[in-house]
């Protein structure tokens, strides 16, 4: 048996050791530039006020929620027919990253609302998907922790992320059509075109990318702790052998 | 397979906390929730298509890792995995067998409990009808939750919480279709899409379920 | 410096602070992790190196 179980890990840890720094050095970069930018360099909206100036946070966390569940599902289905160790312990690694990214999106999206709507919660269709995103993110993430067995693991979270993803969709198109009657025109409106002006929208571009890059780093840093956490396992379990 | 629903079916009624169960706990929903609630008829009204939805999918939720749990432990799961009969297949008649145990004579009691809860008299047939259409749903999206955990030793809560989540769609239209009903308005989108949401489920989810197993008994 | 945040400025500062949080928690545990599986993994192949040689 070679010293890492696999061969594709050895070759991912060599890369992603060099990479580490850069995606380190330009995340912290974009988000600075970015957030400061928008921050303290951008008038008030008319409309909004100074909460326009949620959407830094707001927009990119809410993408990057999304689209860390679509890194894993992409993740799942290579494990499911690629067997890629690697592809699994990422979208295992992704998780947190991606449930952090929807808390950040539900806190900043209530607070939000708060003033628009004078509560601190509400049921607007959005904030509800992502609510519902965060217990589909928490299940994940349970049943990776509750299974022994790394491989049993990971083909029982990738079929999970796979039916969960046909779900998701549903339970946001059913969301939408719940909440139909109530709150019309008053949900969060984050789409593009309120942003023409370029004055939000390119600190938002910025925040944007740092905000994916933040995710890169995480799930290079995470994907890294959970090859070398099997590596630990396979050497405990040899120990125990001998 | 019909062999295998009848053994299933005696096997439920026969080891009797399986069966009552379920609706022991459906009434139990229906008297505290007024009682945690107020006893106003207006409010009680408003609320009791969600509250009779809500209370059956926790129903349903009570006997799902029985599904599997029993026959994982005694070994009859592998004895089914290697049998002529397609996982798939297997799968697809223990949901319809829990259906069969839980779902329906919950759908038959829920009118019962819509008289405690004061529900609108035009919303009774609706609400038999969203559950006759939505039950088979949670049975099989169950037996799915119930695929995954079935080699767990405490699966149960950590069944919930996989499953909850993907009840929602069913639960929206499910209540939706019982609170339109009361008031008399059109109906025929979450009705239509309860019923192909169930229908979806039944077709695709024995897959999904069936390739669990096999992960688990490996 | 500070902008004027108007009546906004809970809101506002609310979300930053709380983004901060959550980032700073997800990368604090991240960099525990990433230290405590490093020095347990040294360790372990340390024994593994010694019985092996």
């Amino acid at each position: 048996m070679s010293i890492w179980e696999y061969a594709n890990p050895k070759k991912f840890m060599a890369t992603s050791a060099w990479a580490l720094p850069w995606a380190v050095g330009l995340t912290v970069v974009c988000l600075v530039v970015g957030l400061v930018w928008g921050f303290f360099f951008t008038p008030d909206d008319y409309k909004q006020g100074s909460t326009v100036k949620i959407i830094y946070l707001h927009v990119p966390s809410a993408m990057m929620a999304i689209n860390a569940w679509v890194m894993m599902l992409v993740a799942s289905l290579i494990w499911i027919i690629r067997r890629h160790h690697v592809s699994a312990l990422a979208a295992k690694a992704a998780a947190p990253v991606g449930l952090t990214f929807t808390l950040i999106a539900l806190v900043t999206g209530a607070l939000w609302g708060q003033p628009m709507w004078g509560t601190w919660w509400a049921w607007d269709p959005r904030l509800t998907s992502f609510l519902i995103l965060t217990l589909f993110y928490f299940g994940y993430i349970a049943l990776w922790s509750a299974i022994e067995n790394p491989d049993t693991a990971a083909d029982l979270t990738s079929i999970l992320c796979l039916v969960g993803s046909v779900f998701a969709l549903l339970s946001r198109y059913a969301v939408n059509f719940w909440n139909q009657g109530l709150h019309q025109g008053a949900s969060l409106s984050l789409d593009k075109q309120e942003n023409v002006s370029d004055v939000f929208w390119l600190p938002l571009l910025v925040c944007i990318a740092g905000f994916v890059l933040l995710f890169l780093t995480m799930v290079l840093m995470r994907t890294r702790i959970e090859i070398r956490s099997r590596r630990l396992q396979a050497l405990l379990a040899r120990e125990r052998v001998a | 397979m019909r062999a295998l629903l009848l053994r299933d079916l005696r096997l439920a009624f026969r080891s009797g906390g399986g069966f009552g169960l379920g609706l022991a706990f459906f009434l139990i929903l229906a008297v505290l929730v007024p009682l945690g609630v107020g006893a106003e008829g207006t409010i009680l009204g408003r609320i009791a298509p969600g509250i009779l939805w809500v209370g059956a999918l926790l129903a349903c939720l009570l006997s799902l890792d029985r599904i599997f749990a029993l026959d994982h432990e005694d070994g009859s799961l592998d004895l089914l995995a290697t049998s002529p009969l397609p996982m798939e297949g297997a799968v697809a008649v223990k949901a319809l067998a829990h259906w069969l145990v839980t779902g329906l004579p919950l759908t038959l009691m829920a009118p019962g409990l819509g008289v405690l809860l004061n529900l609108a008299p035009a919303a009774y047939p609706w609400l038999v009808l969203s559950l006759l259409l939505g039950t088979p749903t949670l049975s099989m999206v169950g037996a799915f939750g119930a695929a995954l955990t079935v080699g767990l030793r405490r699966g149960g809560l950590l069944l919930s919480l996989l499953v909850l989540p993907l009840y929602v769609p069913t639960l929206i239209f499910g209540a939706e279709v019982v609170r339109r009903g009361a008031e008399g308005m059109a109906l025929a989108t979450p009705l239509a899409l309860l019923a192909a949401i169930s229908l979806g489920a039944a077709a695709l989810l024995p897959f999904a379920a069936a390739a669990a197993l096999r992960v688990n008994l490996r | 410096m500070m902008p004027d945040l108007g009546k906004y400025a809970v809101a506002v500062l609310g979300s930053y602070a709380a983004t901060a949080v959550l980032i700073a928690a997800l990368v604090g545990l991240t960099l525990w992790q990433a230290a405590r599986v490093k020095r347990a993994l040294a360790e372990v192949e340390a024994r593994a190196g010694k019985s092996d040689g």
